[in-house]
């Protein structure tokens, strides 16, 4: 009996399965991390130095970008990267399952995407843009601020972003409560699958509340309610909380799967099964769970009640404790092993190191008494681009070098790899670190431009991202040169540390796995 | 206890001050600065109470991230070189140490309320002054500020200067046409709203910030200790020419400030030329 196999249109349009679906989300992902990327080369070119740089953009077209750059960032390369691609790859794969719980729901979750895309960026360009940051506050995103359609188009956008996100979150759920193999109860459970499902919650939870913010936004915008306008009675900062109980725990959505996938890789690379398995486990938990009760700490500023401070400080700092835990997880996972520095094991170590560096300035901002002076200046930009740009892109490429023999069949080479991660290591370190020095000086997020003093900081960032644009290039050179010329993988290529049951399976993995279901001892 | 902790920030302090001798050497700074240097590390001088407290809770915290992030660096490259599969060929097997595990979890409790309990201290100190002497209201516009000394009945608009019309000497994108003129040594009471959308009314130097909200009343404060010329900028994206919005705070002697209120027309100048020629009122 041979297996059904579609072609053509009808394999990747039509697709219901796991494997293609998350080719298709890597696919999404790598193309949008490049139209991101070229945002951040236009904010780097504008701000390179004063008065305009090589740009000159005016304003507004500023804000387009930086607005652009930050959803695109978010929704579009590290979500879609993370959640969709490795996601819907690796989480039947990892549990035994054939499939997910529900393929079809699979395939509208990612062809949602490119609509969703398709208004964001026209919101770029209908009238003035909708240069409201990611943020969308109002009054500046009402009527007011942005009387055209621009943002009205971004919202939409969002809807269906987040749609495809929940549509999303229900079918892991699914399929990781329903469909894992016999033997694998939740405490055997890799520790992937395991970010995966807090993630998974985490997005069940907080995206109807983002949902339910921007709806009152387009209905302000459209039919004349007053959820946001003091003069007739509403409150801008109503928004703000909306938006921040949704808006907090989407950075541990972004950072969570990285987490799991850093767990395998360290472990893998190490020979060593994971330290402290459940307190990982936990951890990630803890941290899901604590996530949605310190949304406020984004709004230190806004005029909240100083008992307000005093909490929101308190419970931000408290989900150190967890982030600290899995640190030392990782390194006591390496202790006693034997190590080897393939490239994805790199990857998993710098994540480590930098992602510490941009936790620990998370612990500084976390004071509601520094943060008033820290709060939307450049260290702010500099703390979440250490562990996004850093933490969730460092995991991504980890991810996409550990787990590209499972899903192309070939090997990618290990010298041109290395070289990518030393330069993009270096690139940005030189693009983000300085930034913590203009934040201290007090130099203001979102300029399109800046007084002179803050000249010099501001080329040395510009030349890191001279860098890091140079090992994305380098990168996509990487990806066909892996494709094209890469050796033909093994079923495991990375020998007896890669012990979860993705590794059991051919290289590339078939269209249709666990065609007999395996057991877990 | 509050001896404790005032020893504890003593002894950051010194800590911290003296290596800034090295940065100072290599860098120099000439004195005390009231605005944003070239090629600046930290914090812009502190010129008022609330921003010298902030100081010293940030040189704790940036001592305690430093020592940790660079414990962890050094021990996750440790193990990688220790256990580098030429050095250690068999893995070992263990998963699992109770007591390195609490070890792990009960540090961090600890270190985090070896700084809680300054931050919020500094929380509460930051709040509210109990007696403001002077009260002005900022009221954030697209794209100046207004500003309003309500007890002496004084209001103008502050727009910044364009780059063309600077005269020499004036700093770019940070000098206004009016600035805000302010005693030194007094408890100064700042009140900010919005008319339009979101700003944010910051000076670095005196440690504000504060969001601009339509429709809500906010209240800062500072005494600041130094007179000169001091420089803030809108923190919150407020459209077009988000940059062009500046503050600028002009801190004078007391004698000169009433004499600036005078000029003015302010109330109390009013009054008190009432007081002097009682038959022109």
């Amino acid at each position: 009996m041979s297996d059904h196999h579609p072609t053509g249109l009808k394999r990747w349009l039509f697709s219901t399965n796991h494997k293609d679906i998350g080719t298709l989300y890597i696919i999404f992902s790598i193309v949008m991390g490049i139209v991101g990327g070229a945002y951040s080369g236009m904010i780097r070119a504008q701000l390179a130095t004063p008065d305009g740089g090589f740009l000159g953009l005016d304003g507004q077209f500023y804000n387009v970008v930086i607005t652009a750059h930050g959803l695109i960032m978010i929704f579009f390369v590290v979500m879609p990267g993370l959640i969709g691609g490795f996601g819907n790859w690796f989480v039947p794969l990892m549990i035994g399952a054939p499939d997910m719980a529900f393929p079809r729901l699979n395939n509208i979750s990612f062809w949602l995407l490119v609509p969703a895309i398709t208004l964001v960026m026209m919101g770029g360009y209908i009238g003035s843009g909708a240069g409201t940051s990611w943020v969308m506050y109002p009054p500046l995103s009402s009527t007011l601020g942005h009387a055209d359609m621009a943002v009205d188009f971004v919202l939409f956008g969002l809807h269906l972003a987040g749609a495809s996100s929940l549509l999303g979150a229900i079918n892991f759920i699914t399929t990781i409560y329903n469909m894992r193999a016999p033997g694998m109860t939740f405490h055997k459970m890799p520790l992937f699958v395991w970010a995966m499902l807090v993630t998974a919650f985490l997005l069940l939870l907080s995206v109807p509340v983002l949902a339910g913010g921007i709806t009152m936004l387009i209905t302000d915008r459209n039919f004349a309610t007053t959820f946001f306008d003091a003069s007739k009675g509403g409150d801008p900062v109503l928004f703000q909380h909306l938006f921040w109980f949704f808006g907090h725990p989407e950075v541990y959505i972004m950072i969570l799967p990285a987490f799991g996938i850093i767990s395998h890789v360290i472990s893998t690379f190490s020979k060593k099964p994971v330290f402290g398995y459940l307190g990982m486990a936990y951890a990630m938990v803890s941290i899901g769970v604590i996530g949605f009760a310190v949304w406020a700490h984004h709004m230190f500023t806004v005029g909240l009640h100083v008992d307000t401070l005093a909490y929101f400080t308190v419970a931000t700092m408290v989900i150190a404790v967890p982030t600290g835990i899995k640190i030392f997880s990782w390194i006591a996972t390496m202790w006693g092993g034997s190590v080897r520095f393939s490239t994805p094991m790199l990857f998993a170590m710098g994540f480590i190191i930098l992602f510490t560096i941009g936790g620990v300035t998370g612990v500084v901002l976390a004071n509601a008494g520094v943060d008033k002076i820290l709060h939307d200046t450049y260290y702010v930009v500099a703390h979440f681009h250490y562990t996004l740009s850093m933490g969730s892109l460092f995991g991504l490429f980890c991810g996409f070098y550990y787990w590209i023999p499972k899903i192309s069949g070939r090997m990618y080479s290990e010298t041109l790899s290395k070289i990518h991660f030393w330069v993009l290591f270096i690139g940005v370190n030189i693009l983000f670190f300085p930034m913590h020095f203009l934040g201290l000086a007090g130099m203001p997020r979102r300029y399109a431009d800046y007084p002179d003093a803050f000249a010099g900081w501001n080329m040395v960032a510009s030349i890191g991202a001279l860098i890091t644009l140079a090992s994305t290039v380098f990168f996509l050179f990487i990806l066909f040169h892996t494709l094209r010329y890469g050796k033909k993988a093994p079923a495991n290529p990375w020998g007896e540390g890669a012990d979860t049951l993705e590794w059991t399976v051919d290289s590339p993995a078939p269209f249709h796995t666990f065609d007999t279901q395996p057991r877990i001892k | 206890m509050l001896d404790f902790w005032e020893y504890i920030k003593k002894m950051f302090g010194m800590l911290h001050r003296s290596l800034a001798l090295i940065f100072l050497v290599l860098f120099p700074v000439l004195g005390f600065c009231t605005e944003p240097e070239p090629w600046q590390f930290g914090f812009q001088d502190a010129a008022t109470p609330v921003m010298e407290k902030v100081n010293e809770l940030h040189t704790i915290l940036l001592w305690v991230i430093f020592v940790i992030a660079v414990f962890v660096a050094a021990l996750l490259l440790y193990t990688g070189w220790r256990f580098h599969e030429k050095r250690n060929p068999i893995p070992s097997k263990t998963t699992h140490n109770t007591l390195i595990e609490v070890i792990w979890t009960v540090i961090p409790v600890v270190i985090l309320i070896f700084i809680g309990i300054p931050s919020l201290r500094l929380i509460y100190y930051m709040d509210k002054v109990d007696e403001p002497e002077i009260t002005i209201k900022a009221i954030g516009h697209q794209w100046y500020w207004e500003y309003e000394y309500p007890e002496e009945d004084i209001s103008f608009d502050s727009y910044m200067i364009k780059t063309a019309d600077l005269k020499p000497g004036q700093k770019r994108l940070l000098e206004v046409d009016r600035p805000v003129v302010l005693p030194v040594n007094t408890n100064i009471r700042i009140l900010t709203t919005s008319a339009d959308v979101i700003h944010s009314f910051g000076v670095p130097a005196f440690g504000i910030k504060q969001d601009s909200v339509p429709g809500r009343l906010a209240e800062v404060w500072a005494r600041i200790t130094k007179t000169g010329n001091y420089y803030g900028q809108c923190y919150e994206i407020c459209g077009m020419n988000h940059s062009f919005m500046p503050i600028q705070i002009k801190v004078v002697s007391r004698e000169e400030y009433d004499q600036w209120i005078k000029e003015k027309g302010g109330k109390k100048a009013k009054a008190d030329a009432s007081k002097n020629n009682p038959t022109k009122l």
